[in-house]
């Protein structure tokens, strides 16, 4: 149990995917002018994150690593990604429609999100052996690494939310203030670094 | 053999995974509107954004859904704006066909130059003191507008941007591109315009271009009773509400040749020439 508290806060602060591992920064930067798409998109990719995380390890552990193929894990696990990505596009079309036209160009860009990627190998690579080689821990790590991503997005969004409003001098204005912002909000998780 | 199981796994888990797509796909299919698939194809399918839309596509969600009119599109010919409607079911728009026009006759031998070694591109020859021309308001050359034109109706020859009338469908791309402002849209039915756009005097455009509007107002004269030419301030304008005709040019004998037909303008016909 104290195993997985240390995997849930690892992945959330200490070693959130966008502030200390600098994946995905396109959708954080991207999507992150309004609160509410910034909300959007972490519903997506919690979703997406999570199942990918499920399904790539089950298929990890029951087909690749039996059969020795681990070389393939990048190839399969993108295919996996890619197809999820376009049933939960398929499904948001028919059950959330405003959902899908405001997250527009982003959800199929999860697709090539690294962080979606990234949560997939490192789960099969270099996370503690318990994410390895259970199929729940891998999705607790796929689940938390997605809440990290949320965090950092709605955060920084409502951040960004503010600067609209704050008179900043003119060479900073629009995307140099939000890369200031962004690198300061980086900093501050580094606080988070002893803790676990 | 090594390599027949990874080919098989990795094509196994895609025809799977393409079969749970497909079937997702099937079970949660939306209905669309079959009209707006109808619209796009009717549509020339330029994406040029004339429109005020994102593209072609969402211009014809917005025509069915009433938050626009066929005659919206700028690359629309008349037939297509009045299938478009017929479609539909909704009164035809009658349109005027707008092109651009590039306000300037200053092409390199009538026009004073200095030297320029910077990017080739009209916006950023612009933050160096304006860009490398004597005048002011005159088009600097670099092909900004052309760049920006998807049809390829601008044309740079002489260091002067010059409008293909026929190829111009009025997207109006160009007139966003230009940093001085030169381009503006007018119906394609005028023939006759004046190719200046410089607000100085007479006596200082004429120090760095042989072809500037002086605003000497023979052309006003020979319009007569014909409301045909405007005056604003040291230039004058066709009065586009009442176009003049081609034959003003030749009644008016524009001392500068400021006032040209544009078909002989694009002829090339003027050349140099200030009498």
């Amino acid at each position: 149990m104290n195993e997985f508290l240390v995997i849930t806060i690892g992945a959330i602060l200490v070693n959130n995917f966008v502030l200390s591992k600098f994946l995905g920064v396109c959708p954080f930067l991207g999507v992150s002018k309004k609160l509410d798409t910034a909300l959007g998109m972490s519903g997506a990719v919690i979703f997406v994150m999570t199942l990918a995380s499920l399904v790539s390890s089950i298929i990890n552990q029951l087909l690749l690593v039996p059969m020795k193929l681990q070389y393939l894990q990048t190839l399969v696990f993108i295919v996996v990604i890619a197809s999820l990505v376009q049933l939960v596009e398929i499904m948001l079309q028919k059950l959330s429609a405003k959902l899908y036209e405001s997250l527009g160009i982003f959800l199929p860009l999860i697709t090539t999100n690294c962080a979606v990627l990234g949560a997939v190998v490192l789960n099969a690579k270099s996370a503690p052996e318990s994410v390895q080689s259970t199929w729940y821990g891998a999705t607790i790590y796929g689940f938390c690494s997605a809440l990290g991503f949320a965090l950092a997005l709605i955060l920084f969004s409502s951040l960004r939310e503010k600067l609209d409003l704050a008179k900043v001098p003119e060479a900073f204005e629009g995307t140099a203030i939000s890369l200031v912002t962004a690198g300061i909000l980086a900093m501050a998780f580094l606080g988070f670094s002893g803790l676990v | 053999m090594d390599i027949l199981f990874p080919i098989l796994t990795v094509g196994i888990l895609g025809i799977f995974l393409g079969v749970i797509i497909g079937i997702v796909a099937k079970v949660f299919a939306v209905d669309i509107d079959e009209r707006i698939e109808q619209v796009e194809e009717m549509l020339p399918g330029a994406n040029c954004g004339g429109c005020g839309f994102a593209g072609c596509a969402d211009f014809a969600k917005g025509v069915v859904a009433g938050k626009a009119t066929p005659a919206g599109c700028p690359v629309c010919s008349p037939e297509d704006v009045v299938a478009i409607s017929e479609y539909l079911g909704i009164a035809a728009e009658e349109k005027e066909k707008m092109v651009a026009l590039v306000r300037c006759s200053g092409d390199i031998p009538n026009t004073v130059r200095s030297l320029y070694n910077g990017v080739r591109d009209c916006r950023s020859a612009v933050l160096v003191a304006g860009g490398a021309k004597g005048c002011d308001y005159g088009c600097l050359g670099f092909g900004s507008c052309a760049e920006a034109c998807p049809f390829g109706a601008i044309e740079i020859r002489n260091g002067l941007a010059v409008v293909h009338k026929e190829l111009c469908v009025g997207c109006e791309n160009c007139v966003a591109a230009c940093p001085k402002n030169l381009i503006t849209m007018v119906p394609a039915s005028a023939a006759t315009h004046v190719y200046c756009n410089s607000p100085e005097k007479g006596a200082v455009k004429r120090k760095v271009c042989k072809t500037a509007c002086i605003a000497c107002r023979k052309c006003v004269k020979a319009s007569g009773e014909e409301d045909y030419m405007e005056i604003d301030g040291f230039l004058v304008r066709s009065n586009y509400e009442n176009p003049p005709p081609a034959s003003l040019v030749e009644a008016a004998g524009c001392p500068t040749s400021a006032l040209r037909v544009d078909t002989e303008h694009i002829k090339g016909a003027y050349g140099g020439a200030s009498k």
